[in-house]
């Protein structure tokens, strides 16, 4: 699907109204990836300054959210969308609903790195967590980039790093087990780091899940709860 | 983490929502090849379909595609117009309605049309509705009430009108007009109503009522609307075929053809855009 599909409209006015919730939803997209990365910063920093900016930035993205709803809702209402319109404007109320989420769980993220003594950060695998934060960010860029693009094959491609977050997210959490187990007393604190292994690992499924918007508003094809390998059929076929 | 999206949804059929599929319907009308020319113009280029029994199909497409000279050829309302000429089959319940030995007013008892603009006759409710059997020489009184009675029932008029059958039907509004003229085509008991922009005249409430007494008579008749409405074609139709420049571009389900179309032609023209 061209990008320019959605300017073809006889009204300007239709045109207008379907970039503008586009346009809204990459503002919203950068929005989270930003929190995300600072949020992970924070945590991995100790840098309870930005902890505190990425909690009270939150507001934006939940604004954000509303907003665009409302004007799906108008849009549904007044234009009765079809086709790809309509399957433009469920995508991206379905969109906005993950990226907000995703918005929690990097506030969360900083709210944990806000509890985090230093003594545990020195010796908690930190820069795996980092490294798995800085594959979530790319994966969540990804995933807009494809929504922008209208780029089914990439949405697969992005969809698959999931993959890669899972397996970190099983590397980290076993190496907090073994932490754990060794020091007990450290066991209330070090939750607060698998909790935020754990909002990664979420923040990825998500990006994942809007990955498969993106087929199916380009391709008319539901490919949720499929397999990569159903995913990448639907992708790469024809329509229907 | 592992994995756990991999098991595909697979629905049983009987769950599926509104899970149509033609090969798996009685099909009342066909169309073969169906060319139809006006003079030297060909209004209709070689169209085929199954009409499935029971369902409300639906014709659209932009102004002169051929979708209501189409709708025409299932009653042979065209054979009123000298010029029009047409080739190919049109069957219904398998029989060549084209056949030469067709009775043309039997063909057009057995398939009704509703036009545009609500067309009752210039006589009383009662009279109208009665209409149909009085040309096929029924005189039984009871019979004539009987009749008028279900037929206005049916047509979800009868509330309205009871207690003034007698009155000129003109003194309807045009929705209660529309549905008289429902009413009256299926006095005389019809397998096929053919609707050619039934609501195009009404206002939303009026259109709305139609609609519903649609889906109401589907159970009992075979509905093949023409209509301007998407909207409409969308909310009442089970089967959408959608027709450009006398070629048939389109023929699907109605929820796959204005979710998901398979054409670009249909797409552009159900999103309004340039094409």
């Amino acid at each position: 699907m061209d990008k320019s599909f959605f300017k073809q409209h006889i009204s300007q006015q239709f045109n207008e109204e379907l970039e503008d919730i586009i346009k809204r939803v990459m503002e919203m997209g950068g929005l989270v990836e930003q929190q995300l990365a600072d949020a992970v910063n924070a945590m991995v920093e100790g840098d309870t300054e930005q902890a505190e900016t990425v909690i009270t930035t939150d507001y934006r993205i939940n604004a954000l959210e509303v907003e665009i709803d409302e004007q799906c809702t108008h849009i549904l209402a007044r234009r009765q969308p079809t086709a790809s319109d309509l399957r433009l404007v469920i995508a991206v109320i379905k969109t906005i609903t993950d990226l907000e989420r995703m918005g929690d769980e990097a506030e969360r993220i900083g709210r944990m790195g806000l509890h985090l003594l230093e003594a545990d950060r020195q010796t908690a695998p930190m820069s795996d967590l980092a490294e798995m934060g800085e594959h979530v960010r790319h994966m969540t860029r990804g995933a807009l980039d494809a929504f922008a693009r209208m780029d089914t094959e990439q949405a697969v491609r992005v969809a698959q790093q999931d993959i890669q977050i899972d397996s970190l997210y099983e590397s980290v959490t076993h190496k907090l087990m073994k932490q754990m187990t060794a020091a007990p007393d450290a066991v209330p604190r070090l939750m607060d780091i698998v909790w935020a292994t754990r909002s990664l690992e979420r923040i990825g499924d998500r990006a994942r899940n809007i990955c498969e918007y993106v087929v199916y508003f380009v391709k008319g094809k539901n490919v949720r709860h499929t397999s990569y390998e159903q995913m990448a059929a639907e992708a790469t076929g024809d329509r229907r | 983490m592992s994995d756990t999206r991999t098991h595909a949804v697979n629905l049983p059929q009987e769950q599926a929502p509104r899970d149509l599929n033609i090969d798996r319907e009685d099909i009342c009308l066909t169309a073969e090849d169906l060319k139809l020319y006006y003079g030297d113009d060909q209004a209709l280029k070689g169209i085929d379909i199954r009409i499935p029994k029971n369902r409300i199909t639906a014709f659209i497409g932009p102004s002169g595609c051929g979708k209501s000279t189409f709708l025409r050829c299932f009653n042979r309302m065209n054979d009123l117009i000298d010029v029009a000429r047409i080739e190919g089959t049109i069957r219904l319940d398998g029989e060549d309605i084209y056949g030469a030995n067709v009775d043309v007013p039997e063909l057009r008892r057995r398939v009704g049309m509703v036009f545009q603009k609500p067309n009752p006759f210039p006589k009383s409710i009662y009279e109208n509705v009665a209409y149909g059997l009085r040309l096929q020489g029924v005189k039984n009184r009871r019979r004539l009430d009987d009749v008028v009675e279900k037929s206005l029932r049916r047509a979800a008029l009868w509330d309205e009108v009871k207690d003034r059958l007698h009155e000129n039907a003109f003194g309807l509004s045009g929705g209660q007009q529309q549905r008289l003229v429902i009413a009256r085509a299926i006095a005389i008991d019809p397998e096929v109503l053919l609707l050619d922009e039934p609501c195009s005249a009404l206002d939303p409430l009026a259109t709305l009522k139609i609609e519903e007494l649609m889906i109401e008579l589907k159970k009992d008749y075979t509905l093949v609307i023409v209509t301007h409405n998407m909207q409409q074609a969308a909310r009442v139709s089970d089967y959408t075929a959608f027709m450009y420049m006398g070629e048939l571009i389109e023929y699907a389900d109605t929820d796959t053809l204005f979710t998901s179309p398979a054409n670009k032609q249909t797409e552009d023209y159900i999103t309004g855009r340039f094409g």
